[in-house]
């Protein structure tokens, strides 16, 4: 299916299924452990061979020698697999560095050797035997002395790194307000649950792998790549993801070497990477150097906006594009964004829930409330001063239009429900007991991608609805919503729909990534439903423009029959794909919000606590509240931890990520997060799917942690531009104690 | 991990004598620390005498009025301890703002005080550490050091010592008892149990090889208001990065340790009369010497300001 002409009514907009909170699915598996992960797969592999990686000790480098001998003895060796004796293997085309390294070592716990053995202990105990000599290189690990070598990178997102309108520098000069503050974020891990786990096994020259990977399609072709070997002979099976934020977009290390494995031992490997290995064998979100100038008039209105921004990564890696919400939240006739890319030796860095985003509105979001105060204007007041509905970056061309864009309302609405207005402007001076207490707020952009999604949709003579497409659920609903659709198109209850996800065999989706899951998979849904009515009405004999699908049956005019009878004499089945048009350089598909946030500091020690939050997102429609919310309250947390916590150590001598475990990497725990609030505003944008949907998952977490940063300035009036805004930072401007 | 042997010992005696006749083998109780270590190789026991059938999971009065808890008794079980609620607050607050409740639930009296003093670099088999290779240089010295020591470190090692109930035990004038592999009982001032890293950090404490802790007892109640305060990064289930054990009487004089901030639960006695006069004094006297690094310079102002915290809250 074609999706050009905005959606105008279908079966979707019916509601009766689709809209409504709705518990998971999967939910009861879940919580009773009945859901297997990849690495608990005993039903496909009831007796593997278990692989124990051993990343290299080094930041750059080659290895000089490797002794396997002593761990080839140990008890229970079956074989060990390096990059000398692994045969060819290739370079993913979404990996900067390989996945299996050496002699050349280009990051910590790069992957050198996987150690296979009968049982996981073995394993373990003889991949310690492994003894290697290195010779170290200098490397640049550090960002602050690599950024004045930093280059533009060849794109950001398929667009140029820079991008300029007026006269920037002009009017940054003449204006009357002014702030020019740099910011720091450091490098964040995902820290998802469920480790990078595979098991792999060959049957002749074909492959399959359960695994945990977002993205089925594009792991799959990855590992056609790496190993040499046709995708038809690759098959990806991941239907249970314990998280991935961005850390499981890629075939990773363990896909990697327990194929590799399995091939050597002439039986099923399975590997899931240590802790250790996540933080520094995988990818991180980069840490970012950003320079933030706005111009405004005395009245409020920007005049200049610019934004800069330095990332590193790995010679051929990619920048963050932390300046992407500076190009479309504020109207302002004048200015720039450039984005420079610096070359580290540290692991690689790539996505990470809302990249460039997150980062990106944690110095805008801060900058905006550094003007409000230079202003003496309300920083609600002054994000609704210089709203746009089109595009204020595009250069040239006539405007183009925000599809839908409600920016204000979400502001104004969390204003009202916050409280906002017993904010006190004066920083340092409102109390609760002992504690400093203050409120912040930030605005959020995200875009909203949607990308061609494929499924099919069996109807059997029980009058079973199952939908199959290579779709995955991260932990995000996806199951539910796409039974949801399917239930409602179908005309039946939740209960009479199955729904089989993260399988190559089933049609290609959009996979979770860039919060176009949502609105893409169900997208794909849809358009195999409508090929599936139209099977059933011509079955059963019914004008397919005229049938109407509810309660489980069938009808048009007077005729009417249950669904189960289109499937009497076998199955039906509706395969199709949403392909999107160009209704997306039409408008621009974007989702917005508003976060407050309410801070504690002990004016003592500097604790910080956040004692309220509330999000207000404008979405699109929202397929399922009880999800959506579950998502935006889960990245509402995340973004507490980079405002307050999150941050890999780097160790610019050793070239690595000293944290690299949860005791050390610290998240966000119950105790750190107060009760949230999060409100949907009514919106449903036609131009984006006919589902009329957006994505949630990474708009929750643009703009929170700039809302605690501000919050704490109100709260004590200390301004960190340093995140994460630790108390050591903040020690030094609390009051004098006795 | 290595290949290890495991026996249950039946009796102190012969839980001492199993470990005399085996040169590499260790004790386990609750296994929360040993067996983390022991997956990583850092530990590399090649027997465990498991000392949890030895009965010391009791808390008794002794008879100067005082508490004896055996080696055994579980972190939860000692904080919640009605005596130690009422006459030892410090002790069950500092043990409740340990680890997590799971940790505590196996966490025993004698595992605690024996965890390994450490930092990140000596969790990274992949890093130079004197404490895990003697010799071998300190990671922590040229990296990251935010965590770990100000005071009483050397140029071999400046790692903290993680325990929040060794200093609750150092405020309240502890003693260890033990018995060694001879078989004869001894006492050890909590004061003198842990130790400084000098030139032999893989060393953390005053206990002899083979040594085994039978129990911990505290001197009579000294009354006073008594505050634990632990200051992290995080609300909950974090390391400190300063922790300040105090006992403060009616008159303003009282007792105060440091944790987060050396190689074992800091106190100076010499420091503590000038608790009348604010916590700056007493910081100043206790931490005359530090010896803070960048990363970590901002404890001695965290110390100061906890310390005030805690004075505040006694008044309170
Ligand atoms: C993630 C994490 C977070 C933590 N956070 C904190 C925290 O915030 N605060 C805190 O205080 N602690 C914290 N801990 C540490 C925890 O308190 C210790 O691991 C625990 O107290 C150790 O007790 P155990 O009985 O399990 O010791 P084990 O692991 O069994 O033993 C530790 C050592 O003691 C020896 N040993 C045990 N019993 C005896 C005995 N009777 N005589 C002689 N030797 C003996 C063993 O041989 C071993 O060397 C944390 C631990 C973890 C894993
Ligand atoms: S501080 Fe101590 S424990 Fe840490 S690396 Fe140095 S020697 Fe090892």
């Amino acid at each position: 299916m074609k999706f050009d002409q905005p959606a105008t009514t279908n079966p979707i907009d019916q509601l009766k299924v689709v809209g409504k909170p709705t518990d998971r699915i999967e939910g009861p598996l879940k919580v009773s452990g009945a859901a297997p992960y990849a690495y608990e797969r005993r039903d496909v592999a009831p007796s593997p061979a278990y692989g124990c990686v051993i990343g290299a000790t080094i930041g750059k480098g080659k290895i000089q020698s490797m002794d396997l001998g002593p761990a080839r003895r140990a008890p229970g060796v079956i074989t060990i697999v390096t990059a000398q004796n692994a045969g060819p293997v290739g370079k993913g085309a979404f990996n900067t560095a390989k996945l299996i390294g050496g002699p050349d070592i280009d990051h910590y716990h790069q992957a050198i050797a996987v150690v296979v053995a009968e049982t996981f202990e073995q394993a373990r105990a003889a991949a310690q035997l492994v003894r290697v000599n290195y010779v170290r290189t200098a490397g640049e690990f550090d960002l602050s002395k690599a950024k004045d070598g930093a280059k533009a990178p060849k794109q950001l997102t398929g667009g140029p790194p820079d991008s300029a309108l007026g006269d920037f520098d002009g009017a940054f000069a003449a204006a009357a307000v002014k702030v020019d503050s740099t910011y720091t974020t450091p490098d964040h891990a995902h820290a998802m649950m469920e480790p990078h786990a595979t098991i792999a096994a060959w049957k002749g020259d074909e492959l399959t792998l359960w695994t945990s990977n977002q993205m089925i399609d594009w792991g799959r072709g990855e590992i056609a790549k790496i190993l040499g070997m046709p995708k038809t002979k690759v098959r990806l099976i991941s239907p249970f993801i314990g998280g991935g934020f961005g850390g499981k977009l890629f075939i990773r290390a363990d896909a990697v070497l327990a194929a590799l494995g399995a091939r050597a031992a002439g039986r099923p490997v399975k590997i899931a990477l240590q802790r250790p290995l996540m933080i520094n064998n995988t990818t991180h979100r980069p840490a970012t150097i950003q320079r933030v100038r706005l111009g405004a008039t005395r009245d409020g209105k920007i005049t200049a906006i610019g934004h800069e921004s330095w990332s590193g990564d790995l010679p051929g890696g990619k920048p963050d594009g932390a300046v992407h919400q500076t190009r479309m939240l504020y109207a302002a006739d004048n200015r720039m964004t450039a984005t420079r890319l610096a070359v580290l030796d540290l692991p690689e860095a790539n996505a990470m829930r809302a990249p460039g985003e997150a980062t990106g509105h944690m110095a805008l979001e801060v900058a905006i409330d550094e003007l409000a105060e230079g202003l003496g204007m309300d920083p609600v007041e002054l994000r609704i001063r210089n709203d746009t509905q089109v595009v204020p970056d595009a250069a040239g061309a006539p405007p183009k239009p925000f599809s839908q864009r409600q920016l204000v309302e979400c502001l104004r609405t969390g204003a009202e429900r916050f409280g906002w207005a017993r904010r006190n402007p004066q920083p340092g001076q409102a109390r609760d007991g002992r504690w400093l207490v203050g409120m912040g707020v930030a605005a959020a952009y995200r875009g909203a991608p949607t990308m061609k999604s494929a499924a099919r949709v069996r109807l059997n003579g029980r009058g079973l609805v199952i939908v199959e497409t290579d779709m995955t659920d991260i932990g995000t609903g996806t199951y539910t919503i796409i039974a949801q659709t399917a239930a409602e198109m179908m005309g039946v209850p939740l209960a009479s729909v199955r729904v089989s996800l993260g399988d190559s065999d089933y049609p290609v989706s959009a996979g979770s990534g860039g919060q176009w899951g949502a609105a893409s998979s169900t997208a794909g849904v849809f358009a195999a439903c409508m090929k599936l009515r139209q099977a059933v009405a011509e079955k059963l004999g019914f004008d397919p423009d005229k049938a109407v699908f509810a309660d489980g049956r069938v009808s048009a005019g007077r005729k009417a029959a249950p669904l189960a009878d289109a499937a009497r004499d076998g199955e039906l089945v509706g395969e199709d794909a949403i392909e999107f048009g160009d209704l997306s350089k039409r408008y621009q598909h974007a989702t917005f919000g508003a976060h407050f946030v309410e801070v504690g500091i002990d004016p003592y020690t500097a604790e910080v606590r956040v004692r309220r939050m509330l999000a207000v997102c404008a979405a699109g429609r929202i397929l399922n509240p009880k999800a959506a919310r579950n998502q935006v309250i889960g990245a509402m947390t995340m973004g507490v931890g980079s405002a307050l916590m999150e941050e890999l150590v780097v160790d610019k001598g050793q070239g690595f990520f000293v944290n690299h475990d949860l005791a050390s990497y610290e998240v966000p725990v119950h105790a750190d997060i107060p009760h949230q609030e999060v409100i949907f505003l009514d919106e449903t944008d036609p131009t984006t799917s006919p589902m009329k949907a957006k994505g949630v998952g990474e708009l929750g977490i643009c703009g929170v942690s700039a809302a605690v940063a501000n919050a704490i300035y109100n709260a004590a009036g200390v301004r960190v531009r340093e995140y994460p805004i630790t108390l050591d930072k903040l020690l030094a401007g609390m009051p004098a104690v006795a | 991990m290595r290949a290890f042997s495991y026996e249950r010992a039946r009796d102190p005696q012969a839980a001492v004598a199993a470990m005399a006749r085996t040169p590499d083998a260790k004790f386990i109780a609750g296994g929360t620390n040993l067996l983390d270590l022991m997956k990583l190789e850092i530990e590399r026991p090649g027997r465990l005498i498991d000392v949890n059938g030895l009965g010391f999971d009791k808390i008794e009065a002794t008879a100067d009025g005082g508490l004896r808890i055996g080696a055994l008794v579980r972190n939860t079980d000692l904080a919640a301890d009605e005596r130690v609620r009422r006459d030892y607050g410090v002790l069950s607050r500092a043990l409740v703002a340990g680890a997590s409740g799971q940790l505590r639930n196996k966490a025993t009296t004698a595992g605690n005080l024996l965890q390994r003093t450490r930092c990140p670099y000596f969790y990274d088999p992949g890093q130079p550490c004197n404490k895990r290779q003697p010799g071998s240089g300190c990671g922590a010295l040229q990296g990251f050091s935010r965590q770990l020591a100000v005071i009483g470190g050397s140029e071999a090692c400046i790692a903290t010592h993680p325990s929040d109930m060794a200093v609750a035990m150092r405020v309240l004038d502890a003693s260890v008892e033990t018995l060694n592999p001879e078989g004869k009982a001894r006492r050890i001032p909590i004061a003198e149990f842990h130790r400084l890293p000098g030139d032999k950090p893989q060393i953390d404490t005053t206990l002899g090889r083979g040594e085994l802790i039978t129990a911990v007892t505290l001197p009579r109640p000294i009354g006073g208001v008594q505050v634990y305060r632990k200051v992290r990064d995080r609300a909950s289930y974090a390391f400190a990065l300063v922790s300040v054990a105090a006992v403060v009487q009616r008159d303003g004089s009282g007792r105060v340790a440091f944790g987060g901030v050396a190689h074992k639960p800091w106190r100076v006695e010499a420091a503590e009369p000038a608790m009348a006069s604010g916590a700056k004094a007493v910081v100043d006297r206790a931490f005359a010497g530090a010896k803070p690094r960048h990363d970590n310079a901002f404890k001695l102002l965290l110390a100061e300001r906890t310390l005030a915290a805690a004075m505040a809250e006694a008044r309170a």
